[in-house]
């Protein structure tokens, strides 16, 4: 693959509800902040990817309400409908294909309208849509699954939810810092059993934008360039039931051909930080196993022993991932950015030192139907 | 320069998108619902390729790519695979909560099949048996089956 490279980002910070902010005043906000990040103009900006839902902006066709806020006037504007990673892959193979520079900027604001009517949207509307099922009804599925194949503890994922929010504490876009204990999260109120309050990424305002260039443009850009190594993105089955819930094998695959292309063949070792799509505290261990961190079943271990803490073998989520902020579609540009920002070494507090490559990852559908995975480097 | 927006308080607007759709079910899915209606059963369709026994039945095998011919009882009684509590009410609920979402592998099929427990869902454990339960006013839809209960 030619040398494509992430060349500037920005995002807001994530928060409960932007009431001073419309989504078109986020989106401005980003795409000048990222452009600034670059040190580009917009002239630099060949075409501009945007990343919306229609169900959350409660308009249809809602890319085309954003367009001149993400500087697309007079340009080439395409949209993707899903994660952030996915339009930002979208962004990546249109430099692939011959532009010099895309932007790509992602926007939601969970605050305006209602998660449970909008999630059950995305489920079959004959069979399963009746049944009252949303996001949060399906993950518990997911987690009940895991569990009993693997006898997985609600503990052992209350462990994720107090790393995570514990290293949000040193992440100002996050939108929960806080310290937890296993106590709390287990004390916290019963959603959907096994799942918990604190077992759940909260609902957020939010946007993010990232500027992917052409080698020759990069050179041009203000920032030390972090490179696409690779990337990729499968899908399984739309309907709960058809999956093994407890077996990610669309990660699997999405990571197999990530890991080919960066020439990955030991990703414990060769990866040194991930920024994962932990929508709710048990997806953590269950994706770092399809990423093949670990053997299955081993993901929460590997969570005991503090491999994935800060400081620990290969820190997870040092941005305090998902569970502390998920703008929904947003969140998976936010796992890209922070992967770039370590790279660049410019994570602050947070900084993972000697970070030379990250994995950022994404999902779309319930109960992940489908990942996306980026490898990128420093070098 | 003054900031011009230093005092303003931000307001806000409601409003509600409710649009009615009609959705076809097709051949396959209508099947299925009739079934339910008219004769309290449970319709799979088995995939000839690979052998897998979908519920609700479909057309096609989805891992195959291939065309599914006919069609098969499967259940009434099935084992959980994973099941949740839902402990807060909300208006898409069609029971009162707490009441337990369940993936069922009905006897004889071969794919989960997501359905709810109203009662007794307190003796809910994966691997436990089950069993549908049908309305006796039926109209041709998913919650003919009133519930699933624990056996």
């Amino acid at each position: 693959m030619e040398r494509i490279a992430v060349v500037g980002v920005a995002q807001t910070p994530y928060e409960r509800r932007k009431r001073e902010q419309t989504y078109y005043d986020m989106v401005y906000d980003v795409t000048r902040r990222a452009l600034e990040d670059a040190g580009y103009s917009l002239d630099d900006i060949d075409n501009v990817i945007t990343i919306s839902n229609d169900f959350w902006d409660g308009r249809t066709i809602s890319s085309m309400a954003v367009q001149e806020a993400a500087g697309a006037h007079d340009k080439n504007v395409s949209t993707v409908e899903g994660d952030g990673t996915f339009g930002a892959f979208y962004g990546a193979m249109r430099v692939l294909a011959g532009f010099r520079t895309t932007l790509v900027v992602a926007h939601s604001k969970g605050s305006e309208g209602d998660p449970r009517f909008i999630t059950n949207g995305m489920f079959d509307p004959i069979y399963h849509r009746p049944l009252g099922i949303d996001a949060i009804a399906s993950a518990a599925l997911q987690a009940s699954a895991y569990m009993s194949r693997f006898g997985a503890t609600e503990e052992q994922f209350a462990l994720v939810s107090v790393k995570n929010h514990g290293n949000a504490k040193r992440n100002p876009h996050a939108q929960l810092p806080m310290d937890l204990t296993v106590e709390d999260v287990m004390r916290s109120r019963k959603i959907a059993d096994p799942l918990k309050l604190l077992d759940c990424s909260p609902v957020s305002d939010g946007a993010a934008a990232l500027v992917i260039a052409s080698e020759s443009a990069a050179k041009r850009a203000r920032t030390r360039p972090v490179w696409i190594k690779g990337i990729a993105h499968c899908a399984e089955a739309y309907f709960l039931g058809d999956r093994d819930l407890a077996n990610p094998l669309a990660l699997k695959e999405a990571a197999r051909k990530a890991y080919g292309m960066a020439g990955i063949t030991d990703p414990r070792k060769e990866i040194h930080v991930v920024e994962l799509y932990d929508a709710f505290s048990y997806m953590e261990p269950l994706w770092l196993e399809g990423m093949g961190f670990c053997e299955a079943g081993q993901g929460v271990r590997i969570t005991e022993m503090g491999t994935t803490a800060m400081g620990g073998e290969m820190p997870v989520n040092p941005s305090g991932g998902v569970l502390s902020a998920h703008p929904v579609m947003v969140a998976g540009l936010a796992r890209i950015i922070e992967a770039v920002l370590q790279l660049r070494g410019e994570a602050g507090a947070r900084q993972v030192e000697g970070a030379r490559t990250a994995l950022a990852h994404g999902i779309n559908g319930p109960c992940g139907q489908s990942h996306c995975v980026w490898i990128l480097g420093g070098e | 320069m003054e900031d011009w927006l230093k005092d303003v308080k931000p307001l806000t607007v409601k409003g509600q998108i409710a649009m009615p759709y009609t959705w076809s079910v097709g051949e396959t899915g209508s099947s299925f619902l009739v079934a339910l209606r008219d004769q309290t059963k449970i319709l799979a369709s088995r995939c000839d390729a690979c052998g897998t026994v979908y519920v609700p039945p479909r057309k096609n095998c989805p891992k195959c790519f291939t065309d599914i011919q006919g069609s098969m009882e499967v259940g009434p009684e099935g084992t959980v695979e994973a099941f949740t509590i839902v402990r807060q009410g909300h208006p898409l609920h069609p029971a009162k909560a707490p009441f337990a979402y369940v993936l069922v592998r009905l006897d004889g099929s071969d794919v989960g099949f997501l359905h709810i427990v109203r009662d007794d869902w307190d003796k809910l454990a994966v691997g436990c048996r089950v069993k549908a339960l049908f309305r006796a006013q039926r109209t041709g839809h998913i919650l003919d089956i009133d519930t699933f209960q624990v056996i």
